[in-house]
């Protein structure tokens, strides 16, 4: 087996066995880079030297006996939207191009101590807008399983990178679903995490009050692994979470027999494609064979979530991309006049989604709108929550497909904003809510293109939702990959 | 028709804190541009403030002393506008849900107390600071501009009043007590001339007797107290001059030109802003406790009204108390009647010679040589005779000059009076024996000479001798 095809699991495991080194590791994803870069184009920046010092860092460890955790050695990408010291951090945007931040995000800088190699930096929709990653000023990222489609977005490049095997696992972040549609659409784990449990600092914010970051990889345990390397309290975040840090493997293991598991109704009937359909509904089979009780929950508030989330994102991202000015760092275009400086630099150096989602966010907080809009989006918010509240005090857990299709064709909805956004319609609710969630791949539909099963359980209960997750996994056994992933594919 | 004024004063004051409002660079003033600076107040991608605890407790602490009510529960907003020297492109500020809101502070503007109105209390961030090149230095003919933002984020405290000021010594009054609270409390240096106490008003006019609001005025950048006082007795003759000429008054913001002593209209109309305020989410509310309160309420050292009360109490009259407090020098003035010292010579030493010192010096009570134990010793030695009335100044002169304590200064300068007997007899026989005709006509009855020959003495000891045990020793002798 091409070392390239390891879990992240498997391949510490064969690290502390002496049976492969961290150089090995890294120099097999740069071999499947350099066979599938050129196809999907997963990578904005790879740091080719920073990655072989950490390796060779990490193998030099490994031999003094110093062993740093589970990911020491493991090369991992990291999403273009968190920022690298000493690494172009673009965001996928014209108005950061050539920009190296002086610092590391918290995340990454949790990475590096827990000795992973960072691989390079991902390619995403522009400051994370987007559901395709179409969005992108340096071009789209496609999907392993068929390059004509889109991985999905806005973490496409993380998704198809961990899916092909040019990265051991990655790091996303999730707005409205932008770890768990293209997770999903790419047939790997993607998790959101509770809002506060991963530091926020050094995520280049695209609306403060929903991003998270969390982990996309090849299986459920891998994902519990990055997460607990990237999680925990962060002074440098003022929303991180100071309680106690759950144990996010305190039910590993106990299967689901007795587990009380609801269908959200509102997203799993109307709207869902009949291939995806039949995935989730198999997959529900499944889990009830292995003893959990499987019933349908309703929660109302869904109708509105999505359309509370267009005024919320927005209305934060207006003023989080208020800082890209031209005037400290990045595009600068002349102008006569600082405002002209500002605009003229701002006008060219956004992406017509960007400018769309400031634009509406601008509005939604203007004088006289801001009680119909963002004012009543909160409310809605606020209905959410306790719509969830009211559901887990039956359910302990939430199901939903991940995404209402699979990956969609590339330029299929690029002309049609409305139809893009509906494909997180089961991802939002648990970005408004701060829940955490996670997307498991669960088979193909008939166009051999892989499903997302999505599990979500109340705030801080992670341990729950990674104990369905990997009996979703062990039930269903999805083992497919993308055809990229093999020589012959990519041959 | 005469016209009443109508003012409400916003001050803005920078806090003392180590460092700045949402992130750990320092604030000292003077630094090299850009070097207290880092990714949180440049506004760097994926920086993210958390808030400073104790610029947070202090806002606590004013609005406590300003009789407010402070809030359980409060929010930042983001206040929202392209500005270059505002990283962000917003302000975290405070706005529907401020710490505190509610209070009162009563002000004598020389007709009486009044009791101003404050509204708020709130905290927010400072922006840089820009600097025009080329042209004349002003932004609309400038050929480029620089950036520090050293003070990008420093904590500021904006204090906001009622319109229930009616006249500029009224603002002054009360410019000048909020400035004594801020430094009772020890929450800001309160330096005018370094920005760290800046002052806005708003003026209307409106007739005698009416309730209702006339236009107002924003009148800006005014740095001192006095300035303060000027700019606004300008602006309400400039108003009593446009409604007397059957003008009206338009809302604008004008802009006090301290060296041409008038108020310039800003370029342009006025834009009405909306800065689309919105609730931090980088930050959480700030739920204030009934411990913290209690703890912060305990810490609230005297006010300087309480303050003046216990000095007028002790005896000192009500102009040397304000002076006192005012100055800064209640901290000497206590010190001292704690050594002992009579409170009404402590106090005439202070609002006399140390006053007079201070303003032509241009200093602060913080950096006066004197202390609390140095002024005691001086009045003692006085009490005492060591040092005569005149010879005390110069004593003090000395001990401000840093020469030492008041005894060190007096001995080094050969100014302790001459008070021992034996001394003084050798001195006293000298002069006698010198004035011979003089002494026979006090012999003869004209007692009159007798303050001669006292200034004899007082002459040949350089002003040392103590001039009643001179005349004592004359009369011994002469029998006068």
């Amino acid at each position: 087996m091409d070392p390239a095809d390891l879990s992240i699991a498997d391949a510490a495991e064969r690290l502390r066995a002496g049976e492969v080194t961290a150089v090995e590791l890294l120099a097999a994803v740069q071999r499947r880079a350099s066979m599938t870069e050129a196809i999907l184009h997963c990578y904005l920046t790879i740091d080719r030297d920073g990655a072989a010092a950490a390796a060779e860092a990490a193998d030099a460890a490994l031999a003094r006996g110093e062993d740093l955790g589970p990911l020491h050695g493991i090369p991992i990408a990291v999403k273009d939207n968190m920022v690298t010291r000493g690494v172009e951090t673009t965001c996928s945007s014209r108005i950061l191009s050539g920009w190296v931040p002086p610092y590391d995000a918290t995340a990454v800088e949790r990475l590096r101590r827990g000795g992973a190699v960072i691989f390079g930096k991902t390619n995403l929709d522009e400051f994370a807008m987007g559901s395709s990653t179409e969005n992108s000023a340096y071009g789209p990222t496609r999907n392993p399983w068929n390059p004509d489609r889109v991985p999905g977005g806005s973490s496409g490049g993380s998704a198809a990178t961990v899916a092909v095997g040019s990265a051991f696992g990655a790091l996303g972040s999730d707005t409205g679903g932008s770890i768990r549609q293209p997770a999903a659409l790419c047939g790997v784990v993607g998790m959101k995490p509770t809002y506060g449990l991963v530091s926020r600092y050094g995520l280049i914010a695209f609306a403060s009050s929903l991003d998270q970051i969390g982990p996309i990889t090849r299986t459920v345990a891998d994902a519990v692994t990055l997460f607990e390397v990237v999680a925990g309290h962060d002074p440098s975040d003022a929303t991180s979470y100071r309680g106690e840090f759950p144990d996010p493997r305190a039910e590993s293991g106990r299967g689901v027999a007795g587990l009380k598991i609801g269908v959200v109704r509102e997203l799993s009937g109307d709207g869902i494609d009949p291939g995806v359909l039949s995935a989730f509904r198999a997959t529900l089979d499944a889990l009830a064979a292995a003893g959990a009780e499987v019933t349908e929950v309703s929660l109302p508030s869904t109708e509105y979530a999505l359309s509370a989330y267009y005024l919320i994102a927005p209305a934060e991202c207006s003023a989080n991309l208020a800082r890209f000015d031209g005037v400290r760092f990045g595009l600068r275009l002349p102008g006569d006049s600082v405002e002209q400086l500002m605009s003229a630099s701002r006008r060219d150096g956004f992406g017509p989604e960007v400018t769309r989602r400031i634009l509406l966010g601008t509005y939604a907080l203007s004088a006289g709108y801001y009680d119909a809009f963002y004012g009543q989006a909160q409310k809605v918010r606020t209905m959410v929550i306790e719509d969830f509240s009211r559901a887990y005090r039956d359910v302990d857990v939430l199901v939903t497909p991940t995404s209402p299709s699979t990956a969609f064709g590339v330029g299929e909805k690029t002309a049609d904003p409305l139809s893009m956004y509906l494909s997180d319609i089961c991802t939002i609710p648990s970005n408004l809510s701060g829940d955490p969630a996670i997307s498991v791949p669960v088979g193909l539909d008939g166009a051999d293109l892989p499903v997302g099963f999505q599990i979500l359980a109340p705030a801080l209960h992670e341990a729950v939702m990674f104990r369905v997750a990997e009996e979703v996994e062990r039930l269903v056994g999805f083992s497919s990959r993308p055809a990229l992933a093999t020589s012959e594919g990519a041959a | 028709m005469n016209y009443e004024a109508v003012i409400g004063i916003e001050t803005h004051v920078e806090l003392l804190t180590h460092s700045k409002m949402f992130c750990g660079c320092p604030t000292d003033f003077g630094a090299d541009p850009n070097t207290n600076v880092c990714p949180v107040c440049l506004g760097l991608p994926g920086a993210l403030p958390v808030p400073n605890e104790q610029a947070i407790h202090w806002t606590i602490a004013l609005g406590m002393a300003l009789e407010c009510s402070i809030a359980p529960h409060s929010v930042f907003h983001r206040k929202n506008y392209f500005y270059a020297d505002l990283p962000k492109n917003y302000q975290i500020s405070q706005f529907d849900l401020p710490l505190c809101v509610g209070g009162h502070l009563d002000v004598d503007g020389g007709t009486g107390e009044r009791r101003v109105g404050i509204t708020r209390v709130h905290l927010e961030e400072d922006t840089g600071k820009s600097t025009h090149l080329g042209g004349s230095g002003r932004i609309h003919d400038a050929s480029g501009a620089l950036i520090d933002f050293n003070r990008s984020g420093i904590p500021l405290m904006e204090v906001v009043t009622e319109p229930d000021i009616r006249t500029p010594e009224e603002a002054r009054a009360y410019a000048q007590e909020l400035r004594a609270i801020v430094l009772a409390l020890g929450i800001s240096d309160a330096r005018l001339e370094e920005g760290s106490l800046r002052f806005d008003a708003n003026v209307s006019l409106r007739p005698e007797g009416s309730t209702t609001l006339g236009t107002k005025v924003e009148v800006k950048n005014m740095n001192s107290l006095r300035s303060l006082q000027r700019a606004l007795a300008f602006e309400i003759d400039r108003q009593n001059g446009v409604l007397a000429a059957g003008g009206t008054i338009a809302q604008e913001t004008r802009h006090w030109d301290e060296a041409a002593g008038r108020t310039e209209s800003g370029r342009g109309k006025e834009e009405s802003s909306d800065y689309r305020y919105f609730p931090e989410p980088d930050l959480v509310p700030l739920e204030v406790g009934p411990e913290l309160l209690a703890r912060l309420r305990a810490g609230i050292p005297e006010l300087p009204a309480v303050r003046r009360e216990r000095y007028m109490a002790a005896g000192l009259d009500a102009t040397a108390a304000r002076t006192l407090v005012a100055g800064d020098l209640s901290g000497l003035f206590d010190d001292a009647v704690a050594a002992g010292a009579a409170p009404r010579a402590v106090a005439n030493w202070l609002s006399g010679e140390v006053t007079a010192h201070l303003n032509r010096t241009g200093t602060d009570a913080a950096d006066l040589t004197l202390d609390g134990a140095g002024l005691a010793e001086l009045v003692e030695m006085v009490d005492s005779g060591e040092v005569s009335a005149t010879a005390a100044k110069d004593v003090l002169a000395g001990v401000l000059a840093g020469e030492g304590t008041p005894r060190k200064v007096a001995e080094r300068r050969d100014l302790l009076q001459i008070s021992d007997v034996g001394a003084l007899v050798v001195a006293v026989d000298e002069a006698l024996a010198a004035h011979q005709d003089e002494v026979a006509r006090i012999r003869g009855g004209d007692a009159r000479l007798v303050g001669f020959l006292v200034g004899q003495v007082m002459k040949a000891t350089g002003g040392r001798a103590d001039p009643q045990a001179v005349d004592r020793l004359i009369r011994e002798r002469t029998g006068a």
